[in-house]
Formats: structure tokens, C-alpha cells, sequence
């Protein structure tokens, strides 16, 4: 089905145009429920075959059908991945939104749209591209019921004509996304090409928006960040998984029951190395993992802020007991109803001190799909180490949006099961101590129910402890059992994963940021040189308990700008909380909360007013 | 008659693993002298002891509350939890999962189970997990002092003087809707049916769920009080005579089948229900929960095994997991070659 690409004939006008190439953000308005998600997949995977650096960013409401659902992709020759909060091009579907979205648009945009929205008249410094959606489906699918689902193939037809996209790349796209399914491969291709013949017959270009072939994804993947902790999980060797469906998290499981039912079920005794459960709640899901824990699994569950909530109990028991366990935390923004579709960093504070006493916790932050897989292996072999509840802090944006990648890299160090003895062991030792610090690290010696020696066994309890795991209310025990746990958590900072930072020797303006806002950090730092002759410095936390590094930066710095999305500044907090005095009056805090992905443009606004004011 | 389950008498009372009564005791109780979770803590080492239990083999699991104490004074080299009120499921499917070939005991208590706990309850029940649930049954709150619990009568006196106005959770009828697969009520105060029902659950690869009505001292053992040791003593009546011959008993029993009842353990023991009223069919779920309900609305304290159902498929057969335990999978089981790796590599370039 190879189409021959003629250039479409260029407007008078435009021709004086300068022509920008691989550097748009196209913006499908969509209802949800409508099927888009094939087309807008399909439009993300043929641009990324053609070798151009590309993004794919689903806003979504919290809801099945019928409400607004935007899907913005961005192309970028220079790599950049973040979200920006202009689009070059709109594809207008959506009858509810569709004024709003066109005067929105910056001038010299191009909006294709359903022809029966009549979107002309809003604006007249926006080229449009009037398409008639059902009149082109109807031949092309007769099977009425498709249609609503097939006319959004139509778009990916017009825009592949209007931008340069080749249809052989829309094919295979569509072929990857349909798999062995060729009927509805045919279906959705005709449908495209449709689009495509109409596009060439009815408009003449007036944009100067292009796509071309480049070179720039070869060797690369695409993958959601929740299926790359899946992943990750798997290759960890988890063998217990319990979870309760909340979004965004529940395709980490999901996948995970996917990959798991390929790939580890022992192929001679047919049976499954693992055990996934989806239990009656968070509260059920998080004790699971913990009673597994305990008896020596390598245990996890995925959820997001409400699910955090109920499991805070059990994390701090988890805490006190010394239980391994991983919790994989997608944030969302606040509770309810409303935007639990919508992603922010909302539980960075809540997870470093989760649970009631006194409680700290190791939390891994992933900023990308690669981060995602290497941070869950580490943190199944740290919840061990330090038989302690680990967070992996992923949030929606790169959770549940795929996002291109290099291909993962194995493992390379076996796992590593912290210190756990055998029944030979305690035998040879006459006994042991479970809350006792041999090592001076903090971390005792545990060993695992069903360990065939009477001297092997113990009680685990919460808060009242002795180091042999006896029943105490002594004040002593207690402040002893508490300053080890310190001491742990101190050892603990200096395995997990250390930031990245990136200098050039630079001591005025820092910035501190995780996560997702790394890729629109990347590019304002960027921006802040060329546009400011600001030249940052800039440290990405990949971890808590905060590496020394991340102080030394601090301490290098003038001013540190923390990139939070959320509104209180929550890392910032964090960071007050273990800083001296001279360092906290260091911090100044850029925050992002309306429940979108952060973009580069607002955090160089906020630093260059920030920077203004000194 | 005499039963299977005495066994022979011997100077030095071991049991066919070799180790003594002693080797299954516990820490001293804390709990008040003449608290009846302190008996069911005896029943449990008898019960373990005589049926051959290896300790460590032996997870012993519990929420909050007096009754979630107990586990600490019973098997003392067997591992354990105390976990959070309410949260004993939990921690028991858990670790079950990690381990099979563990023997879960949870140990959880009236308020542990029926008001905070009654989620992670019914659903626990509706998985039929091979472990045993005891309820320790005092129809009170013990360790926060006496405040009343969702198992407590309507009409049921406080030692203060409170009425409780709401209807009991029957637990039993609970359990055997929700699919566990032995499901009985007994008496702290009675030895015999205790033991052998907890003997029992131990051949029972499922969930066992025994609701043991258990007397507070401090504060539920008063005139006025359905929970109190006079109260049950009086209205207790027993569903059947239990009697409980483990596997490894070679002793041929000669019963009537006119009047008892034989079920064929998983293990291949065999519980004997003597005296049984002949059209009572414990297998049958229908009249299980007709039984406790007549009961119920007669007054009456009905003790006994009332509902067995060893066909059910349980949760880990269910699950298709492994027959080695799931925690100790070596690397080589549980972390797929690097081949795998780039074969989804491949398939989301």
C-alpha cells in the first residue's frame, strides 16, 4: 500500500516562508471513548520511524466516555521531550473544546478540523484545514458501528500529507498496533489513506510545518514508564505481587501479569514462579506484600496517592518489623474525584516520613522509562539490603505516556538478598540476635520462617522491641532500637543511587529538580543560557535519604532553584529539613501544579523573575 | 468409647517427630489469670504437638488486641508476627504466598475480626488460603477496657451497665457463605472439642475458620453477659460428639454409621462426628448457615464442626504456584535470561 509522496503544492504566500522542520507540537482534541488512542499511537509511532525525536503526552479525564481528552505529540530534532504549552498544529474533534482549542492557538498555527464545527470564524491568523470526517468514513466503513472509531485514522491520513509523514511508516505503525489482526489493519490503513487522497486533492499547504526523515531514533524503543517498572520488576526476581486497581498505577500490574504469564512459568513443572493477587484493598494489598516480605519474597505492590494513604500503617510497621518490601508510587494530584488523571510529584514529603513515630523511608525517583526498569531492580535488592519498605516515586506523566528510549540493559550483578542466615549458620553461631547491629551498619541479621532450627525462630512486632526480638516497653530498648534505625538510614544514603549533576563549573544558580521535570529542566537550561546568559548548574536527585553529593552542591551554589510539581514545594521541604540554617536560605522554589506535565518555558520564567528580584 | 486420638501411654510422652509437649510452649502469658485465650493457648501446643507439627514450620499471625498476644505463648521457636489490628489476612496470605509449605496460624480476636478487620475477613474467606483462623471470641474489648464488640448479643450487658443494641456478626455464617472450607465454633472451656477441631484444621488444606467463644475475667464474665463462662457453660450445646484420628494413628475405629459421621481429612485423618442428628449434613452449606441461624433465634449456643468441604480448590492450587517455596526461588528461577530481555527489547523498537 505504498503511497507516492508528491509535495504538496505550496501557497504563494508561504513560499517567502521559511520552512521548520522536526520541531512541532501537534494537538489532538478528542472525546474520550473515542478510539483516538489508536490513531494518536499509530501518528506517534510513524514519526518515531522515521528517525525523528518524538514525545507522546495523553491528558485524559477521569472518566470512560464522553469527556475532553487531549493528545499533544512532539516532534523535536534537538531531542527535546517535555511537554511545551504551545502547539503548531490542532486537530479540532472535539465539538466541546473545539472554540476553546482554537484561541488558544499562537498565530501562524494550523488547525485541522471536523468540517461541521465551522471553526473559520474565530480566527483569522490560524490556516485551516476543513476536513469532512463522516462523509469520508462511510465508504471506507461500512460496519456503522466502527465508524466512530475508524474516522480518527482519517487525521493521521490529512496530517501524514499536510507534514511529510510517510504512510508505509502509518502502516507499520498500525501493524504493530494491531498485531496478527489484519482485517483491522486494513481497515484503519484505508481509512488513513482516505484522509491522505483528500488531503492532496482539497488543500494546499499554508504552513510551514514539516516533518522529515532523520536518524535519530535508530536503535531505540518506545515504552510507558509503568510497563518499564514492570519490567524492572520482573528482571528484579519478584516473586509476590499484590495490587489494588487505582489510577494511574494499575497497568504497572497489569503489564506485569502480561509479562510474567510469558515469561516466568517454569516451562517444566508449567507452574508459575510468582503469585500475583488483586486484593479487596490498598490496606490488604500493602499487608500482603509485608507478610510475604517477611517470609522471605521479594514482594511489591503499585499504587498512587490515595493508596499511599491507606497503606501508611503498614509502612511504618514495615519500618519498625524491618520488612523488605517495594512500593511502586505513580503520583497523581490530590485526592477524589477531579484529576486523578492528571500527574504531579503530590506525595514526595508524605512517602519520606510515611506512617506515624518516627519513620523514614528510602525513596528511588525514576525520570525516565530507563530509570524506571534500573531503579525497580535496585530497589528490590535495597528493600533487602536494608530490610526496609523502598518507594520507587514515578508520577503519571511517565507512568501512563510513552516515552522513547535506549533498550534497557540487563542486570548486570546478581541479586543481592541482603543478610539473611541459614539454619547452619545460627547453628554455628548458637543463636541469634534479629535486631542486633553486628556489623555497625545498622542492619541486623534476619532469617526466614521455615528455617529448620529451633534457635531460628522469632516474633516480629511493631514499636516495642528488643535487639532479640523479645517483647519491651524499656525506654532504653526503645532509644537504642531507634538510634540503629538511624544509623541504618545513614548507611542507606550512602548505597542509594547518587544525583546527576551536570556543572561546567558554574557557582552562581543551581538547580535542583526529579523525576519527570528533568526533561523540561533540560531544556530551560538551555533556554536560560541562549535567551539570559544564565548558565545553571544542575543536580537530579535520584534518591532519598539525599546523597552527601546533593549537599556539596548546595553548598557550591549561591542560589538553589528546587523544581517541584506540586504547590508546596514538597523536596524543598525535605531539604529543609536536613540542611543547616546558612544552606535552607540558599533554596528558592519553582513549582508547577496544575495537574499537566511541567514545561520548560514556565520554569525559565520563574527563574529569571526569581533572578531579577537579587 | 474410647478414641483414637489418646495416644498410647509412654514414661517419656514424645510424639512421632520425637520432641516433647515442652518443645511446643510458649512465652508465660501476660494476659489475666483464668483468661480463656490462655486455654486455647494449651489446645493449640496439644494440637501441635499431637499431630507431629514441626515448629518452624509454623507461622504463627495476629492483628491487635488481647487475643493477638497469645501467639507469643505458644510455639516459642516458631516465627511470628504481631502485626497491625485487624490486618492478620493480610500478613497471613502473604506470607503464605512467599511460603507454602508454611502452616499459618492467625490468632485474631472478636473486634480484630468483625469490626476493623471484617474487610480483610470476608475476602480472606472467599480465597479458601490453607491456613487456620481462630477468632478468640470474648464478645468485648479487652485491651482498650471493655468496650463492647460487633460478636456481642443484642441485649448482651457491659460490666458497666451498657446495653448493646445491635445485632451479632455470626463469623460461622460469614465464613461458610464466603467459601471456607472448615468452618466451627467451640469453648475455650471445652478441652475435647477444641482440641479436636483444631487437630482438624491442621489436616486441612483450606481455610479453617474456628470461632472460639472465649470468657473475659475482667470485663465480660458478669451476670448479664452472653460471653461470660456461666452463660456458655449453661447454653452450649454441642453439634456432635468430635473425634479426631490422625493419619499416622494406626488404629482400625469402630463407630456405627447409623449415628456417626466419618470425613476423610486432606491428610488422610479422619474426623468423626458421633451423635450427630442424623439428617445434619455437614458437608452441606444450605444447612450449615440454617443451623446457625435456628440457633441463633432459639438462644442456643451451638458448638461443633459445621460446615467441611475438602473438594474446593485452594487459593495456591488456584494460583498454579510453584510447589517450592516462592522466597527461596533461586536467581536462576525468578530472573529471566538476558535473551528475553532483548526479545521485548525488540518488539517495542
Amino acid at each position: 500500500m505504498a503511497t507516492t509522496h508528491v509535495e504538496l503544492k505550496e501557497s504563494e504566500s508561504h513560499t517567502a516562508q521559511k520552512r521548520i522542520v522536526n520541531d512541532l507540537s501537534i494537538q489532538v482534541a478528542t472525546v474520550n471513548g473515542s478510539g483516538s488512542q489508536t490513531a494518536n499511537t499509530v501518528l506517534l509511532r510513524a514519526i518515531f520511524q522515521m528517525g525523528i525525536p518524538v514525545s507522546g503526552k495523553n491528558l485524559f479525564p477521569s472518566n470512560i466516555a464522553g469527556l475532553p481528552t487531549w493528545f499533544t505529540i512532539r516532534a523535536s530534532k534537538d531531542g527535546y521531550i517535555a511537554r511545551r504549552k504551545d502547539s503548531e498544529y490542532l486537530v479540532a474533534l472535539n465539538p466541546e473544546t473545539a472554540d476553546e482549542d482554537v484561541l488558544s492557538l499562537k498565530a501562524g498555527a494550523a488547525c485541522v478540523y471536523d468540517e461541521r464545527l465551522n471553526l473559520k470564524r474565530f480566527r483569522d491568523d490560524v490556516v485551516f484545514y476543513p476536513v469532512p470526517f463522516d462523509q469520508l468514513v462511510a465508504p471506507v466503513c461500512p460496519d456503522a458501528r466502527l465508524r466512530k472509531l475508524v474516522r480518527n485514522m482519517i487525521y493521521d491520513g490529512v496530517l501524514a500529507r499536510l507534514l511529510g509523514i510517510e504512510m508505509e511508516e502509518v502502516h507499520i505503525g498500525l501493524r504493530k498496533q494491531f498485531k496478527k489482526k489484519a482485517k483491522a489493519v486494513d481497515l484503519n490503513f484505508n481509512a488513513a489513506l482516505v484522509g491522505y487522497d483528500y488531503a492532496t486533492k482539497n488543500f494546499q499547504k499554508h504552513d510551514p510545518y514539516y516533518l522529515e526523515r532523520m536518524d535519530a531514533t535508530r536503535g531505540k524503543i518506545i515504552i510507558d514508564g509503568n510497563s518499564a517498572c514492570a519490567l524492572g520488576a520482573m528482571f528484579a526476581g519478584v516473586t509476590v505481587v499484590t495490587w489494588y486497581p487505582i489510577t494511574p498505577s494499575s497497568s504497572v500490574c497489569e503489564t506485569l501479569i502480561e509479562y510474567m504469564k510469558r515469561y516466568r512459568v517454569d516451562k517444566e513443572t508449567g507452574k508459575a514462579t510468582f503469585a500475583i493477587v488483586q486484593a479487596e484493598d490498598e490496606l490488604a494489598a500493602v499487608g500482603m506484600v509485608m507478610g510475604a516480605g517477611w517470609a522471605g519474597a521479594r514482594a511489591m505492590t503499585a499504587t498512587s496517592g490515595p493508596g499511599i494513604s491507606l497503606m501508611a500503617e503498614f509502612t511504618g510497621f514495615g519500618y519498625y518489623a524491618e520488612i523488605p518490601a517495594v512500593i511502586f508510587d505513580i503520583q497523581r494530584v490530590g485526592p477524589s474525584t477531579g484529576l486523578p488523571t492528571r500527574t504531579a510529584q503530590g506525595d514526595m514529603l508524605k512517602n519520606a516520613l510515611l506512617s506515624h513515630g518516627d519513620t523514614k523511608h528510602i525513596m528511588l525517583i525514576p525520570c525516565s522509562v530507563e530509570e524506571c526498569f534500573a531503579l525497580a531492580i535496585e530497589a528490590f535488592d535495597l528493600a533487602e539490603e536494608f530490610q526496609t519498605p523502598v518507594f520507587v516515586m514515578s508520577d503519571l506523566d511517565l507512568g501512563m505516556n510513552n516515552w522513547m528510549a535506549d533498550p534497557f540493559t540487563y542486570p548486570d550483578k546478581p541479586m543481592s538478598r541482603g543478610k539473611v542466615l541459614s539454619a547452619e549458620d545460627v547453628r554455628r553461631l548458637g543463636g541469634f540476635a534479629r535486631y542486633k547491629d553486628v556489623d555497625g551498619d545498622g542492619i541486623g541479621y534476619r532469617t526466614l520462617p521455615g528455617t529448620p532450627e529451633p534457635l531460628a525462630g522469632y516474633f516480629a512486632r511493631g514499636s516495642g522491641h528488643n535487639e532479640k526480638a523479645i517483647y519491651s516497653e524499656r525506654p532504653n530498648d526503645y532509644v537504642d532500637n531507634m538510634d540503629r534505625l538511624t544509623r541504618k538510614f545513614e548507611t542507606a544514603r550512602a548505597k542509594v543511587p547518587k544525583p546527576a549533576i551536570q556543572e561546567n563549573g558554574q557557582r552562581e544558580v543551581g538547580i535542583i529538580a526529579y523525576g519527570t521535570s528533568h526533561w523540561a529542566v533540560l531544556e530551560a537550561l538551555d533556554q536560560l543560557k541562549s535567551e539570559r546568559e544564565i548558565e545553571a548548574g544542575y543536580c537530579r536527585l535520584r534518591a532519598y535519604p539525599f546523597s552527601p553529593e546533593v549537599y556539596d552542591f548546595i553548598r557550591r551554589c549561591a542560589r538553589v532553584y528546587v523544581v517541584d510539581q506540586n504547590r508546596d514545594g514538597q523536596m524543598l521541604g525535605l531539604l529543609r529539613l536536613e540542611l543547616e540554617p546558612e544552606q535552607i536560605e540558599k533554596l528558592r522554589s519553582v513549582r508547577h501544579y496544575d495537574g499537566l506535565p511541567i514545561d520548560a518555558r514556565s520554569i525559565t520564567d520563574e527563574i529569571v523573575s526569581q533572578e531579577a528580584q537579587n | 468409647m474410647a478414641t483414637a486420638s489418646v495416644p498410647p501411654a509412654s514414661p517419656v510422652k514424645v510424639n512421632r517427630l520425637g520432641l516433647e509437649i515442652a518443645n511446643y510452649k510458649g512465652n508465660k502469658s501476660t494476659l489475666c489469670a483464668g483468661c480463656g485465650h490462655n486455654a486455647i493457648s494449651e489446645r493449640i501446643i496439644e494440637a501441635c504437638f499431637e499431630m507431629g507439627v514441626e515448629p518452624h514450620r509454623v507461622a504463627k499471625l495476629s492483628g491487635i488486641g488481647c487475643s493477638s498476644k497469645s501467639p507469643a505463648y505458644f510455639l516459642r521457636t516458631a516465627y511470628g508476627v504481631n502485626s497491625l489490628h485487624g490486618r492478620m489476612p493480610s500478613i497471613a496470605t502473604g506470607a503464605m504466598l512467599a511460603n507454602r509449605s508454611l502452616i499459618a496460624m492467625g490468632v485474631s480476636g472478636d473486634g480484630d475480626t468483625a469490626s476493623i478487620g471484617v474487610g480483610q475477613f470476608v475476602h480472606l474467606m472467599r480465597r479458601n488460603m490453607p491456613l487456620i483462623y481462630i477468632i478468640e471470641d470474648n464478645g468485648v474489648y479487652g485491651l482498650t477496657k471493655g468496650q463492647v464488640s460487633a460478636t456481642a448479643d443484642i441485649g448482651s450487658k457491659l460490666k458497666t451497665g451498657v446495653v448493646n443494641d445491635l445485632p451479632p456478626i455470626d463469623t460461622c455464617a460469614l465464613a461458610i457463605q464466603l467459601g471456607a472450607t472448615y468452618v466451627g465454633r467451640s469453648f475455650s472451656g471445652d478441652k475435647r472439642q477444641l482440641l479436636a477441631l483444631l487437630k482438624g484444621a491442621l489436616a486441612h488444606k483450606g481455610t479453617s475458620m474456628l470461632d472460639v467463644i472465649s470468657p473475659c475475667v475482667t470485663f465480660n464474665d458478669h451476670e448479664g453477659s452472653t460471653k461470660s463462662y456461666s452463660y456458655v457453660k449453661d447454653h452450649d450445646e454441642p453439634l456432635a460428639d468430635l473425634s479426631f484420628v490422625p493419619f499416622f494413628d494406626d488404629i482400625s475405629v469402630d463407630y456405627d454409621p447409623g449415628s456417626t459421621m466419618d470425613i476423610t481429612m486432606h491428610d488422610g485423618s479422619h474426623m468423626l462426628l458421633r451423635k450427630l442428628e442424623e439428617s445434619y449434613d455437614p458437608t452441606n452449606k444450605v444447612e450449615a448457615l440454617r443451623l446457625l441461624t435456628e440457633s441463633h433465634d432459639k438462644g442456643e449456643i451451638i458448638t461443633g464442626l459445621f460446615y467441611v468441604n475438602t473438594q474446593q480448590e485452594n487459593f495456591l492450587t488456584l494460583l498454579n504456584v510453584a510447589d517450592e517455596p516462592l522466597a527461596t526461588l533461586p536467581e536462576s528461577k525468578v530472573r529471566p535470561p538476558k535473551a528475553v530481555l532483548d526479545e521485548v527489547m525488540r518488539e517495542l523498537m
